[in-house]
Order: C-alpha cells, then structure tokens, then sequence
C-alpha cells in the first residue's frame, strides 16, 4: 500500500504545532496502524529526523495509552477499535491521512500526539471509588449481585480512560468517561453507601477540570473504542439530580461524615 | 551473600498465622514518620500503595506509563484462582497449594506457595468489596471456570478483561489515597538506579520522562513492583514499555536475581504475521476450557481447515495428554506446538501456527454460549487477523508472556538488600519453572495486600534509620551516574537504532534461550551478546536531547539493560543441566520427549551475585525442601 500522511507535529507545549507531510510505500495491510507508525519512525530516525511522539503500550486494546484522531474520527474509522487495534487493511490503497492528537484544553499538549490526561486520574480521586481498606470486606458470596446488575456494571467498567470520548465531543465533554465510572460503582449493592456523594464530587471535579458540558450529540458513544452507551449518562444525570438534593455533607475517603 | 529464606518453624498450614502473630509492629504514631518508595502501579504495585498508606505509611509510587491506571497488569484476560470451593468439585487451599507447587515443576519455595493459597480467598472479598463486577450466576453469586493444569474450576473472572477490573479496583483504592494526600503519585517517572547507604536501600533515582528532569527520591524502604522481563525477546505479549530496568539496576547494586532462565512461552497467542510486528498479541487460555487444538495429520497439508476431515486431523494435545488433553499446563502445550509446527506440520504463513478450533464447541452448546463466553476475545482475533473464529479455526502459536525469574526474596518478601523489596512478578517466589493460568494476579495481590503491608513493619520495627536527604553523597553519585548514562546514550552518533538492537537481541534469545535450549547454542547466544552490547555503545543512534520528551532515549536505556541481562539468562539456562517446567535442555528429556529433572543436582534456587558487566556472575544456592508434596515427574497424561 502507499499512504500520504500528514502528520501533527509540535515540539511542545507552548510552540505552535503543524501538520507535515510523509509519504509512506509498502505499507502492509497487515500492519497495525501503530505499526505503521513504527515504521515511519524508524525512516525518520534513519535520516537523524525526530521520531513522532505517540503514547502507547499494550497494543491489544486495554490500557488505553494510546489516542490520536484520524481522519477526524478518534481511533479512527473503525468500529470499537482503538488506534494500537487498528489495522492498515480498514484504508484503500493510496489513502490520504491527518493524524492529529486528542484537543481539549482539558488535555494540554506535550509532544506531537502525546497529551496530558492526568485530569482523568483527578477525577478517580475526587471519589470514583468504594472506600473498602484492605482486611475489612466480608465474603464475598455474602452479598448476591443479581447477574444483570453486575453485566451492566461491567458494560460501564470496561472504560479504558483513553480520552476518545472528550476528543470526539464538540464540547471537550468528559461526561460519558464519569458516568461510566459512576455507573459501575452505582449499580452494584457494595457501592451504594458513597452513591450521593461519589456523583456529586465526580461532577464537580470534571467541572474544575475544564471539560465541557454535555449537550447529546451522542458522538462520545460513536468513538468509545468499548462502544459504552450513553445510556450511563442518562443514569449519571438521574443520580446526580438525586444526589445533588439528597446530599449529606461528607469528606471523602477516610474518617467521619464531616 | 547469604540467603535466608526466613521460614517460620512449624507446620506448613500454621506458618504464616504463626509468623503474622510474631512480626514486629510499628506503632500507629511511627508508621506516621515513614516514607516509602513503591514502583510500579500494576496489581503488586497499586495494592501496596494502597494497603500501606491506609495503614498510616507515606508512600510515594512511581510508573513509567501516563496514568497508573495503565500498568500491563490490565492486560490480562482470563481470571484469577482462588481455593473457595464454590463449585462443590472438593478444591481446597491444599490442593491449589499443590497444583501450583505440581505445575511448577518442584523449582518454588513450599512455605510462600502455601500462604498464596491461603490468602487467595480474602482477594477475592476485598475484590469484590471494592466494586470489581467479576462474572455471577442468575442466583447473584459468583461464577467460576477452569483453566489449565487444573481439574477443579477455582478461577473468577470478569469476562476477558479480569486483570483491567482488578487493576481498576487496586487503582481506585490507591486513588483514594491520593486524595487524602497519604500517596504521592509520580506518573510518567522511570526508576533509573537504587540508592544503597549503609547496605540498606534508602532510596531511588528517577527520570520524569516528560522533562528529562533526574531526580532523587529518599525513603525508608523501596519496593519494586515493576513486573516481568519478557520483552528481552522483543516480540513478546508484554506492554512495549516493560523492561527489566528497576530490577537489574538493584540486582546491580547487591540484589540476587534469582532463576532468570525461568521464563513461560504461552501457548496461544496469535502468530506472526510480517517483519514488521511490534508486539504480540494473546488470546486468553480460558479458550483452551471449549476449543481444540490440531494440525494436519499429514506434512504440508495445504487445503483449508474445514476440508480438513476428521480423520485426518491430529489433536495432539487429546492424542498425548488424555485426562487433561486440551488443558495441559502452558510450558507442556507450547513445547508440542513447536515440535509439531518444527515437523513441518504447521499452519498459516510460514508454517508457524497451530488450530484452535470451535466448530464441536460450537455444535454442541450453540453460537450465543460460545459468544459470551468469549466474544470479545473472537472480536479481538478477527480485528487482528481479519479471519471469523466462528466459521475458520483460529491460529495459535507460542510467544513469550511470564517470567518466572526475578529478584530473589526471603519469606518477608524482602530481596538480599536489606529494605529493598520485591513482589509480584518482579519476585521469584511462587511459581517455580512454571506459572500456572489464573495464578498471576492471585500473587500480585496476595503481595501487595495481604503481605507486605505486615512483613515490612517487621523491618521498619526493628533499627532506627538516620534521616537522610538527596544531598547525602550515596545520592548525589548515584544521580550523577545516572545523568551521565543518559548522556552518553544522548550522545552515541552511531548508525543503528535501537530498535534494530532490541531486535537482534531478541531474535537471538528466541532461537538459543526460548522454548528449548541446548548448551552449545547457549554458549554462542552468550559470545553474541556480549559482541552486540559492544557494538550497541558503539554503534547505536537515540538522537533528540535528554531534556526533552524522548521515546528513542527511553527505549535505549532499556535495550542497554536487557543488553546486560539476557546474558545472565544465559548463563543460568547454561547452570542448569536438567529440564524442568518451561525450562526445556534437548540434553534432558525423557523418551517421550517430556522435561527429565534433576533434583539431586538441581533441587534448588540459583541466586546469581553480580560480579561485574561480562564477569560470569557467583551462584548462590537455596535449596528447596519438600515437606508436604513430594517431588514426582509431573504427568499430565
């Protein structure tokens, strides 16, 4: 296959970034997109050019390091694919690509396709939890889940926090990667205690985060590399408006409601 | 070096009671005044964190990846053991105690493999007391299947993606500590060298990899979580970032490593596809429990699988091992698919594949079964292959996934330096010459948990540590190496990259140190090493500057230690001169080709002492005695 890339490059932060071309010959359709990437990095490297900074890792799917925008589309054009799963044979001979990082003021830039997500990690902290320390938990068949509950649960757990949601949002939302989070730990019996107060300080931290609203476009669920429904933001909202009124003052984490 | 394994005295079943009843504790006021450094955040690391800063401790953890949510321990599919019983089959923490001591090979320490089977049932509570949505019945209670080497089904699983909901639980426990400020989290921070003052390991050196920036990093103890050294083969199914680093800059600094040439080849895993392949890609051995593995009776059999009759089918795992046929043990069905596969038997491009096929699951219990049991993982093949494991039999083929091997610890965990310690599987411990499926997560969670967290008080308890700061003359040296290795890596103006080094280095250990080995294909994979580390300072490019966000330099620093590494490996599988688990010498089979150990010779941990770069490194024994299990050849007919 051949391919004319135009890829973002940016050294920085603060620098302003361009898109530049490469024009890449026998590509195989059997490559990976990040595989093709790999390639074109080593010709890179072969002619002292600066590689392409791109984030990945596991390269099946799962840890959701990896993240770039092709063609317009998150992940790319395939269906529940991340970039890592991507394979060359999805594009035609010849296609014309514009790979582009994740952009969302939430996400700051650090290198070429590279971006900042630690907002996701703040978010899990402000409450995306079940506080249970080690040594405390009973049994574990003590408590039945009804096996619905828990497969939906696990619909919304399947989240790999890549970020493709907010890159693929007009508004830079990050409400389906919360409700995801707020549903799985919502819908299972061991999460009820925090149910209130775990809502409302997820929301307040995407808020502080910078992120968006939401305003259903649904194009969150079209990116969602785990195709996770918007459905969980309907139940965010449901539990936030309940949790929002219902509110007992609380800390977080350890100690007593204060 | 002396190594003590700390056992405690007594029956096996009463040891670690006894021992948790008789360690040292700190004062809750003291643990206060304790800073410890965890790396890595994967199930080990993330559960330490987590567990030690409830308990009061400071902790400060450390991952290379962006998130500490992203630890490779979120790839793994299949599930995790644990001796509940629920399935009524007469399991027992014995019987998981033996079956892991059994599928190891008798090369694992009795005493830390029957406490994994005691605490394997409190992870499973503190799991799912967390949130963790594992698979149920319609009644609500939890699910299990079987896994290989096994013939009870002890394993729990949350679909195929049960290593990502237990790393989740472990990462929003840590989470919670963040933000009550008791851990703090350095992602995107790489552990360049260990600092050791006084024999004691008191703190780190870390690079943040965004700005370049070396820094050094105090604490009272250190504990490296920091997972398994299966990319020394390049193509692996491990994450492209895991590396050996943490563990051989200690081993480097006094710790023993232990066992390096244990290292576990799964079995299914999808084949190679072109030169160009970065990494590969494991489909989960739960698909072992309904598909079945065959080749072609005959050589060079070209016709597509489903022309292929019966009758001319060989399912050589069935033919071979009939009471756990499909089910054999990893090291066991990977070894016959490279010999059936080396008969010229093999299938796909190049001969290097086997079938895992469906089609009489399929029959027998209909598509919507087979299609929640593992739909995600057929999506996963026919994403990666563009083949419908529903209407074609998939190919498998072996590729490198566990180590064994790793830093040597006492019964505390703790490694030969007094406050470095190591667990899951940056440790030895557990697993002997073979790790069982399911078995992994169960240990970096019995680690990080339920162990640790009370055998380090043990240590914190018993002296008092000066207070020291980076300024210390052990830090500033240690950090001045460091940025001058950096710099010289920086530096290197040569032709190749480093990709084409880690390349060569692993195409190299594949072929001399992979599924099998011999001595004289080992003593030249040791020459090649030490030639290519050679022309690697020599020779290779990185380009870009330390100061910077730097891929190409990360990866060298890596490739420059595995360098180092692989021949040690080497030079332990060339010690050994017996089979045993996943360690397979051509010298040592048994006429039916199975691994023929040698437990008067060989019963025993080989600790290697580094003695210098290309010194041969001094072996330190620890033998393995068996009280309750008695070391037989293992059958799996």
């Amino acid at each position: 296959m051949k391919l004319t890339l135009h890829v973002w490059r940016q050294a920085g932060p603060t620098p302003p970034g361009r898109f530049v071309r490469y024009d890449m010959t026998d590509v195989s359709p059997d490559m990976s997109f990040l595989e093709m990437l790999d390639v074109l990095n080593q010709q890179l490297i072969a002619r002292r050019e600066e590689p392409i900074a791109f984030d990945h890792d596991c390269r099946e799917g799962i840890c959701g390091a990896c993240g770039m925008v092709i063609n317009g589309r998150p992940h790319g054009p395939q269906r529940a694919t991340t970039a890592c799963q991507l394979h060359m044979r999805a594009f035609p001979d010849g296609a014309e690509l514009w790979i582009e990082p994740w952009r969302a003021k939430a996400f700051p830039l650090i290198k070429d396709l590279v971006v900042d997500r630690g907002a996701f990690d703040r978010i899990v902290q402000a409450g995306g939890f079940i506080t249970a320390r080690t040594g405390s938990a009973p049994e574990a068949n003590s408590i039945p889940v009804p096996k619905w509950d828990a497969d939906l649960a696990m619909d919304a757990a399947a989240c790999i926090g890549c970020g493709a949601c907010v890159a693929a949002c007009p508004n830079a939302s990050a409400m389906l990667f919360v409700a995801a989070k707020v549903s799985h730990l919502g819908l299972l019996p061991q999460g009820q205690p925090e149910r209130s107060t775990r809502v409302v300080n997820l929301v307040a931290q995407m808020d502080a985060e910078g992120f968006g609203a939401c305003t259903n476009h649904g194009e969150c669920m079209a990116a969602c590399p785990k195709e996770i429904s918007i459905d969980f933001i309907a139940r965010l909202n449901r539990d936030y408006i309940k949790g929002a009124l219902s509110r007992r003052p609380s800390a977080r984490g350890d100690g007593a409601e204060s | 070096m002396e190594l003590r394994s700390k056992v405690p005295a007594g029956p096996l079943a009463e040891q670690w009671e006894r021992h948790r009843s008789e360690i040292k504790l700190v004062n809750p006021a003291n643990k206060l005044k304790h800073r410890i450094l965890v790396v890595g955040s994967g199930l080990a690391g993330a559960s330490a964190a987590a567990s030690l800063a409830e308990l009061g401790y400071n902790v400060a953890c450390f991952c290379f990846q962006d998130s500490a949510r992203r630890a490779h321990s979120i790839a793994a599919q299949g599930g995790i053991n644990a001796a509940k019983n629920y399935q009524n089959d007469g399991d027992s923490v014995f019987r998981l105690f033996y079956d892991t001591v059994k599928g190891g090979d008798f090369r694992a320490r009795e005493a830390n493999v029957y406490r994994l089977a005691q605490i394997s049932v409190n992870i499973i509570d503190q799991c799912v007391a967390q949130g963790v949505p594992f698979a149920r019945e319609y009644g609500g209670l939890l699910a299990n299947r079987s896994f290989g080497g096994v013939q009870v089904s002890r394993t729990f699983y949350a679909r195929g993606q049960t290593g990502q909901q237990l790393l989740l639980g472990a990462y929003q426990a840590l989470s919670r500590q963040i933000a009550l400020g008791k851990v703090t989290m350095y992602p995107r921070s790489e552990m360049l060298d260990l600092v050791v003052v006084d024999g004691r390991a008191r703190g780190i050196i870390v690079r943040d990899l965004v700005n370049g920036r070396v820094s050094a990093h105090v604490g009272d103890a250190v504990v490296l979580a920091t997972g398994g050294y299966s990319n020394v083969f390049y193509l692996s199914t491990n994450a492209k970032g895991c590396n050996v680093t943490a563990i051989w800059r200690a081993h480097k600094r006094g710790a023993a490593f232990a066992n390096p040439c244990f290292t576990q080849i799964h079995p299914t895993c999808i084949p190679v596809a072109g030169h160009h392949q970065a990494k590969l890609t494991l489909m989960s051995e739960s698909l072992r429990n309904d598909g079945r593995i065959w080749v072609p009776r005959r050589k060079g059999d070209t016709r597509s699988p489903n022309e292929i009759p019966d009758d001319e089918r060989d399912y050589y795992l069935e033919r071979l091992y009939p009471s756990y046929g499909n089910l054999a043990p990893r090291d066991i069905a990977s070894r016959r698919a490279k010999e059936v596969c080396d008969e010229g038997r093999g299938v796909g491009p190049g001969g290097h594949g086997v079938y895992l096929d469906f089609r009489d699951a399929i029959a027998r219990l209909g598509r919507e079964v087979i299609a929640e049991r593992y739909g995600n993982l057929f999506e996963m093949y026919q994403r990666i292959t563009a083949e419908n494991p529903f209407e074609v039999p998939m190919r498998i083929y072996p590729a490198p996934h566990y180590t064994m091997g790793g830093l040597w610890v006492d019964y505390n965990l703790m490694t030969t330096i007094d406050g470095l310690y190591a667990i899951g599987e940056a440790n030895f411990s557990d697993h002997g010459a073979n790790r069982l499926g399911a078995s992994a997560l169960m240990q970096g969670l019995a680690d990080g948990y339920f162990i640790l967290p009370y055998t380090m008080g043990d240590y914190l308890a018993q002296g008092t540590l000066d207070k020291l700061d980076p300024a210390h003359p052990a830090f500033r040296r240690t950090q001045a190496e460091v940025s001058d290795r950096v710099d010289k890596l920086v530096a290197a103006g040569g032709r190749k990259s480093v990709d084409a080094f880690h390349r060569e280095l692993g195409r190299l250990m594949w072929d001399q140190c992979g599924m099998s080995r011999t001595a004289a294909g080992l003593r030249q994979a040791r020459d090649r090493i030490c030639a290519l580390r050679e022309e690697f300072w020599r020779d290779v490019y990185v380009g870009g500057t330390g100061e910077d966000f730097n891929q190409a330099l990360e990866h060298a620093g890596r490739v420059a230690d595995f360098l180092e590494f692989a021949e040690l490996m080497c030079h332990d599988a060339l010690h050994r001169e017996e089979s045993c688990g996943c360690h397979f010498r051509e010298e040592y089979q048994t006429p039916e080709g199975e691994a023929k150990r040698d437990d008067a010779r060989f019963g025993y941990v080989a600790a290697w002492e580094f003695a210098g770069v290309g010194v041969a490194p001094v072996l330190h024994q620890e033998p393995l005695e068996f009280a309750a299990v008695h070391p037989a050849q293992r059958s799996y007919k």
